[in-house]
């Protein structure tokens, strides 16, 4: 009886075709509409568009684009704080969760900045900002959170080196991936 | 004070669970409005509905999310219009005609795929909950219903192609380590996951319980990534670029990271831990002497569920529950466990345990290991229900610690 059960499965395993490297289905995608839509900005920079924006020139689109809902100096509201940071840039998060996520307290690349905005803000007209716009915007962010100087310029070459104080404070999370789970390293 | 209750009973409340309620507590059915044997019924349609008695909802919680509610099912499949929602910019309209997915990047030959070639691949269905990382209500108060504290998790079957059979058709290059997944909503949503889910067990589904997946859960199609936090499950996705490192977006740095009391924070915490919920007796119930079943679902991102444990005495005792079959990988699993109430003051609890041994943790331990500030993303901590004397059913976090 086994027998024939395993000889009926063989017959079957051997009708089944062999899953082929590709099946041909879609198309080559063109290098301009790859273009259109790779937006992302890497930490190294690898992602930035050309053009530039100084904190003067941010300020005045911050005035007018996003101080409504993020405050006159980034502090006020009534959506995300996007400016402050901690004294001694201390990392009480974990401690105390009251302590406001900003921009210069929490987010560890200054070019997540550009990429966020670049991606969805302001909400009501997202992706409406020009490139220039967008490095005007970040400069004037990075100045006030007290990162870089009232005449700083922000580009492709600039962005990237600036170190935000909460760089080093991520660490990977130790529960264990998809596969090498250790319960006694959890929770 | 009874009479309170009953009056939150019949206001806020009373939507959510009233159906549940009188069908396991009044003895005499009401009587029917007229017998329905004595007429013809309604002649067949072509789109179904639910019993004119039967009115579950989702609570929404603002624009950007609703609940599923808990209370109101008994089953593990989520029905799909009651399935929990969380965006980040609206739900977007997409037509399929004009949909293409985008995976470029560290592959051999860049490619896009309509909706209609994403059918054409070898397809898969899977069963597996979702949930929001953010899926536990810390400040809950006794009017909880199980629905307010824990909705952001529902489980639907799922159908699509394997990741890894895109990655084999445009030709994942071996130095990939990650991938941007990118939705087409109004934040162009984004997050980086590491290639091994692709080789594991990550989909793209287009089919939601064997229908198009809704809009509210990605339609016309989504990343899914069994077992890992909601966000990471990009829905309508357009476009994944393969890299050899993550791309650090807003959502894996600014939000979705768990800072912990030494001062750092955990990056890229995907996995949702061992978790259930007792779904009943809960608010706003009312129990009657006798014998009660204790039911509920349980769930880990780490496998199946293996026991759960109900205790009825604040936690001093434990019993194992009844696992409904089949019990299923990264899915939501029911659980049942018989009690007879003998009236007096009680606490139930469960506490889920999942095959690889992993306990789910009391709420003093979960916070005693991550700090006080711990963010409000992965908490899954032993949960329950606080029976009173009168039978009343609240939420009370305080008397189990
Ligand atoms: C209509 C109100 C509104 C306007 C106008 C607006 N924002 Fe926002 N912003 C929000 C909301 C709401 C969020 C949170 C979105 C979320 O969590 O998904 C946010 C989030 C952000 C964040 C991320 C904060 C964090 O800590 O994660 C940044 C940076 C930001 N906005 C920058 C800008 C800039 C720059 C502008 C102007 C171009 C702008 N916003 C205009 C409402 C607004």
């Amino acid at each position: 009886m086994i027998a024939i059960v395993a000889c009926a499965i063989a017959a079957f395993a051997a009708q089944t075709p062999q899953m082929p490297a590709t099946l041909g289905i879609g198309r080559p995608a063109m290098p301009a509409e790859i273009s259109a839509w790779d937006i992302d900005v890497r930490p190294d920079g690898v992602g930035l568009p050309p053009g530039r924006g100084a904190v003067t020139e941010g300020e005045t689109i911050y005035a007018a684009r996003c101080a409504s809902c993020h405050g006159k100096t980034g502090k006020e509201g009534p959506n995300d704080r996007l400016v402050g940071r901690e004294p001694g840039d201390a990392f009480p998060f974990g401690r105390d969760p009251q302590r406001p996520k900003t921009i210069g307290s929490y987010w560890p690349y200054a070019t997540t900045v550009f990429d966020y905005i670049r991606r969805a803000m302001p909400p009501n007209a997202p992706g409406s900002l020009q490139s220039g716009e967008i490095y005007g915007l970040v400069a004037y962010l990075l100045f006030l959170n007290d990162l870089i100087p009232a005449d700083a310029v922000m580009d492709a070459t600039s962005l990237p080196k600036v170190v935000m104080p909460a760089r080093d404070r991520f660490v990977p999370d130790p529960r264990g991936g998809p596969k090498s789970v250790n319960p006694r390293s959890r929770p | 004070m009874k009479v309170s209750r009953r009056r939150v009973l019949a206001t806020a409340a009373g939507a959510v669970a009233l159906g549940r309620t009188a069908a396991m507590q009044s003895p005499a059915p009401a009587p029917a409005a007229s017998d329905p044997s004595k007429a013809p019924g309604r002649p067949a349609r072509t789109l179904g509905q639910r019993a004119a008695f039967e009115k579950p909802q989702r609570i929404t919680r603002g624009a950007t999310g609703s609940q599923t509610p808990h209370q109101d099912l008994y089953g593990t499949i989520t029905p799909a219009d009651l399935h929990f929602e969380r965006h980040h910019a609206g739900v977007p309209e997409i037509d399929p005609r004009s949909y293409s997915l985008l995976i470029h990047g560290m592959v051999e030959r860049p490619m896009m795929f309509t909706l209609a070639d994403l059918k054409r691949f070898p397809s898969v269905s899977r069963v597996c909950f979702l949930e929001c990382s953010g899926n536990f209500n810390r400040a809950a108060p006794p009017e909880t219903t199980p629905q307010q504290l824990a909705g952001m998790t529902s489980q639907s079957e799922w159908t699509g192609v394997m990741l890894s059979t895109l990655f084999r058709e445009v030709g994942a290059r071996p130095q990939a380590t990650w991938f941007l997944a990118e939705g087409h909503d109004a934040a162009l949503l984004a997050r980086s996951i590491p290639v091994e889910k692709a080789f594991d067990d990550a989909m793209i589904a287009y089919a939601q319980n064997g229908e198009a997946i809704r809009p509210e859960q990605g339609y016309p199609a989504r990343l899914l990534l069994p077992g890992w936090e909601g966000n990471s499950n990009v829905k309508w996705i357009r476009r994944i670029e393969l890299s050899d490192r993550p791309f650090m977006t807003r959502e894996e740095t600014s939000k979705y990271t768990d800072p912990l009391a030494n001062d750092t924070a955990r990056i890229f915490s995907f996995v949702m831990d061992a978790r259930s919920l007792i779904t009943y007796p809960a608010y706003p119930v009312t129990l009657t002497r006798g014998w009660v079943e204790i039911n509920g679902i349980a769930w880990s991102g780490y496998g199946k569920i293996q026991r759960v444990d109900v205790s009825t005495d604040a936690g001093r005792s434990w019993a194992s529950a009844k696992l409904q079959e089949p019990v299923l990988p990264k899915a939501h699993t029911r659980f049942r466990h018989l009690w007879k109430w003998d009236g007096g003051e009680a606490i139930v609890l469960s506490r889920a345990v999942d095959e690889t041994g992993y306990v789910q943790p009391p709420r003093a331990e979960l916070l005693k290991t991550r700090g006080p500030g711990a963010a409000n993303y992965h908490l899954n901590p032993v949960t329950g229900w606080l029976v009173r004397s009168d039978g009343a059913v609240v939420y009370n976090q305080e008397a189990w610690g």
